[in-house]
């Protein structure tokens, strides 16, 4: 099993405030990682620091390292810009663009330099995130025309037309109604065939359905991390039992 | 005994109520009459020729052809210099502006300037524009003068438009690679256009109906020709309604009147528009 | 991967963030501009008549012999636009806005706001004409000793054009009172009258004194409905019923002029434009203060 990303010493700051304490943590490639933990514990943080989100936050700080494919993000040469093509994000409440279909998957790639056949790209991507049936009689309408779990899986195609090795998604089917929900989570199993997934999500039994790995969270540390069902069924660590078991939440 | 009381009380509050009615009614009956008195004042001298005439010693024979083709002059240089700077000026500061000392120096100088009186401008014009750059009493000095004088609102409104994009939308665009610039040119502008426009619309019915700075920079108040390029003298209609408007003689009273009336047209039709925009934006972007 | 190393910030990235910052920057070079233009002139004028002269003097005469530079006519011409337009707006503006967000329908208030937008529209010289020709006949059928131009006409119409500006921020500062504020006012029995006297007002105090000294500071740089209505005759008086100048409309008329570059005459239209500049300013200040200090924070 290959280590894609690794945290190292990792300590992030939103001013004064710690949100992250000394976080040390191996993604595996092809492989869903969940990260759970109560509300404020830093998930989403760690979650946005991996993609360099949080660099549009003025008071963000970081100490230690993250590193992708064997560098580390953060030094200073690195172009964050870049670093976004490779690590794609998939968001809470779905932000379609304002445009049509067919215009929001195939934007970032064009932007991007992309010279090959745009038409197959998009069916590409449609097709992965399991929306081209829906939509394939209606591409140049507007995205805004989708209900929710459609936006939403047409934002994870259009994560997925730029390629990416890894997907990050904060806490994705949160706003979205069960339905949509199943979809999404098929979906992302689904997807590890060929990318490496990050879900912080705060519904414990969406972890234990999807991930294959899960990390828990509390108070900004990183408490216990593990193979999700040994996890589940076996917690090494107090505090990881009384959250799953409900004890607090 | 609190019945009666309570009578009194009930009795101020309905007068209040009453009184308040009227006062805000009046708003309405202040507007009735001023159109009125300057309508009735005014229809017997709107004509064809009043629109193609020159300004004259002879009232009935006045128009305001010169003071159109200035009005429009202006605008268009108006338009043309300050909606660039003053939208940069918008997306630097919402876009890449730090929250630090520079910025806020920045936006304290905005707030004031929008609040200098308008011949302060015309001062500034008369010495930067006409003296020191030597464009004269020029169309090019009348504008960049106009400018000025609604930048900081262009820039205030435009901010609001630009405020008003999702942040959503803005962290998509990062999330599949794009810049900053990248963002802004495809996502931000696109749907803050509609706000922005109406800003500038509005900022233009002010400029149009904007005196006191154009007679410091020295517009003339008897021009009996068109402008043909930009360094050319000119004057503008509320210019040119001035001039009616402080002659003694009545019938160039009615002149005035006349062309108050095509001043205000012309502003009615600029702010249809902008509500036009308004709503267009509002409809096209419903994100919720 | 090693892509992720270029620093490769697109040359037209940084040109065009450039570019917008430097848009950014013309509003200080126009602030500058303005007050080194307005300070260097006045300061020559200053050394040749002493400040004192001008600022206390009560006799304006700076074109004709003998000349005199006391510029109190002149402030006084403007403090009766000033207070006059005050008297109109100030209780009018806060009225309406107390009316439209208190009593009035959705019909009314979608009839009311676009009315109140298009006086606030309408160009200052057509209020100066608007003055002239009907508010002072009417004056000098009321009061014969009215004078052609006069001080009150031209305060009237600068209050009814300062009045829609009153009544949007009063309105704005009376809606952003939480209900929970005024329901309790009438759990306790209260009339409306006295709810909005006793609570809704005090509680938007902030920004209904700002709404005021903003409209204070309007009415001091109000120029072209003062220079048709008001006349050109510097006048150190109290009458609202004669001909007076305001500081703005002595502006305008030196312009209108012939007036020589570089005299002593000329310089007189920066001297009183500081004046003007300064106390706007402060105004203008003095109006954020109050908005931030006082900024009552409903959360």
């Amino acid at each position: 099993m290959k280590t894609i990303i690794k945290t190292k010493n990792l300590n992030l700051y939103y001013g004064e405030n710690k949100a992250i304490d000394n976080c040390n943590l191996s993604i595996y490639e092809n492989k869903v990682t969940a990260i759970i933990g109560p509300s404020g514990c830093g998930k989403s943080t760690l979650l946005r620091s991996i993609n360099r989100m949080n660099d549009f936050i003025d008071i963000f700080n970081l100490e230690g390292e993250i590193i992708f494919n064997d560098i580390d993000i953060y030094k200073e040469k690195i172009n964050s810009t870049e670093l976004r093509k490779s690590i794609g994000m998939v968001f809470q409440k779905p932000n379609p663009f304002p445009k049509s279909i067919y215009e929001n998957i195939i934007w970032g790639p064009k932007i991007n330099g992309f010279k090959g056949d745009c038409d197959h790209l998009v069916e590409d991507s449609l097709k992965n995130a399991g929306l081209w049936n829906e939509v394939k009689d209606r591409l140049n309408e507007s995205a805004l025309s989708l209900s929710g779990g459609q936006q939403q899986r047409l934002c994870i195609a259009r994560a997925i037309a730029m390629k990416p090795d890894v997907i990050l998604m904060d806490e994705p089917c949160s706003a979205l109604d069960p339905k949509s929900t199943v979809i999404i989570e098929t979906l992302i199993k689904k997807l590890r065939e060929k990318y490496t997934i990050i879900i912080v999500t705060h519904n414990m039994q969406q972890a234990a359905r999807v991930s294959d790995y899960t990390a828990f969270l509390y108070e900004g540390e990183l408490i216990e991390y593990n193979n999700t069902e040994k996890l589940f069924k076996n917690p090494k660590n107090s505090k990881t039992e009384d959250y799953i078991t409900g004890r607090f939440g | 005994m609190i019945n009666k009381q309570l009578d009194k009380r009930q009795k101020i509050d309905r007068i209040f109520k009453t009184a308040a009615n009227i006062v805000t009614w009046s708003s309405l009956v202040i507007l009735a009459i001023l159109l009125y008195h300057v309508s009735i004042t005014g229809i017997n001298m709107l004509s064809f020729e009043f629109l193609d005439n020159f300004p004259s010693r002879f009232p009935h024979k006045a128009g305001i052809k010169s003071a159109l083709h200035g009005s429009v002059w202006m605008l268009v240089l108006v338009t043309i210099i300050s909606v660039p700077i003053g939208v940069s000026s918008a997306i630097y500061l919402e876009e890449y502006g730090k929250k630090n000392r520079l910025t806020k120096f920045i936006e304290i100088n905005i707030a004031n300037l929008a609040g200098v009186p308008s011949i302060v401008y015309g001062i500034l014009g008369l010495t930067m524009f006409v003296r020191f750059m030597q464009f004269d009493r020029s169309v090019l000095a009348g504008s960049f003068t106009m400018s000025l004088l609604i930048l900081p609102v262009i820039i205030i409104s435009s901010r609001e438009a630009i405020r008003a994009v999702p942040n959503n939308i803005r962290l998509g665009a990062y999330a599949v690679g794009a810049t900053k610039f990248q963002t802004i040119r495809h996502h931000v502008l696109p749907i803050a256009t509609p706000g922005i426009l109406t800003g500038v619309i509005l900022s233009m019915s002010r400029a149009i109906g904007e005196t006191a700075p154009l007679i410091m920079i020295g517009a003339l108040t008897y021009v009996a020709f068109v402008p043909e390029s930009v360094m050319d003298p000119f004057t503008t209609l509320p210019i040119q309604i001035f001039n009616w408007a402080s002659r003694p003689q009545a019938a160039f009273h009615e002149v005035a009147a006349a062309g108050i009336i095509i001043l205000l047209i012309v502003l009615l039709f600029m702010n249809a528009l902008a509500i036009f925009f308004r709503n267009y934006a509002n409809k096209k972007y419903d994100f919720n | 991967m090693n892509s992720l190393l270029k620093n490769k910030t697109n040359l037209t990235e940084r040109i065009f963030e450039k570019i917008f910052a430097f848009s950014s920057y013309i509003s200080i070079l126009t602030t500058t501009l303005i007050i080194y233009i307005l300070f260097t002139e006045s300061y020559t004028f200053f050394s040749n008549i002493p400040i004192t002269d001008f600022l206390f003097g009560t006799h304006w005469e700076p074109l004709l012999e003998p000349k005199s530079f006391g510029v109190l006519p002149l402030l006084f011409g403007t403090l009766m636009i000033v207070i006059g337009s005050a008297f109109i707006c100030i209780p009018m503006g806060l009225i309406i806005a107390i009316y439209l967000s208190q009593y009035a329908s959705k019909k009314t208030r979608r009839i009311i706001k676009p009315i109140l937008e298009i006086l606030a529209g309408i160009p200052t010289v057509v209020y100066g004409y608007f003055a002239l020709t009907f508010i002072t006949p009417i004056l000098r059928t009321f009061i014969p000793s009215t004078e052609i131009f006069n001080a009150a006409s031209g305060a009237i119409v600068v209050g009814i054009m300062i009045l829609p500006m009153v009544a949007s921020l009063c309105d704005d500062a009376l809606r952003s009172v939480p209900k929970s504020l005024k329901e309790g006012g009438f759990a306790l029995g209260t009339t409306s009258f006295e709810v909005i006297r006793g609570i809704l007002v005090p509680s938007a105090f902030s920004g209904i004194m700002a709404s005021f000294v903003l409209a204070i500071s309007r009415a001091f740089g109000e120029t072209m409905a003062v220079t048709l209505a008001a006349g050109a005759t510097p006048r150190f008086t109290v009458n609202p019923l004669e001909s007076i100048q305001t500081m703005t409309a002595y502006i305008v008329q030196v312009s209108l002029g012939d007036t020589p570059q570089g005299g002593i005459e000329y310089q007189t239209i920066f001297a009183v434009a500081a004046l003007l500049f300064i106390v706007t300013l402060i105004m203008n200040l003095i109006s954020n203060f109050i908005m931030n200090k006082y900024r009552e924070v409903y959360d």
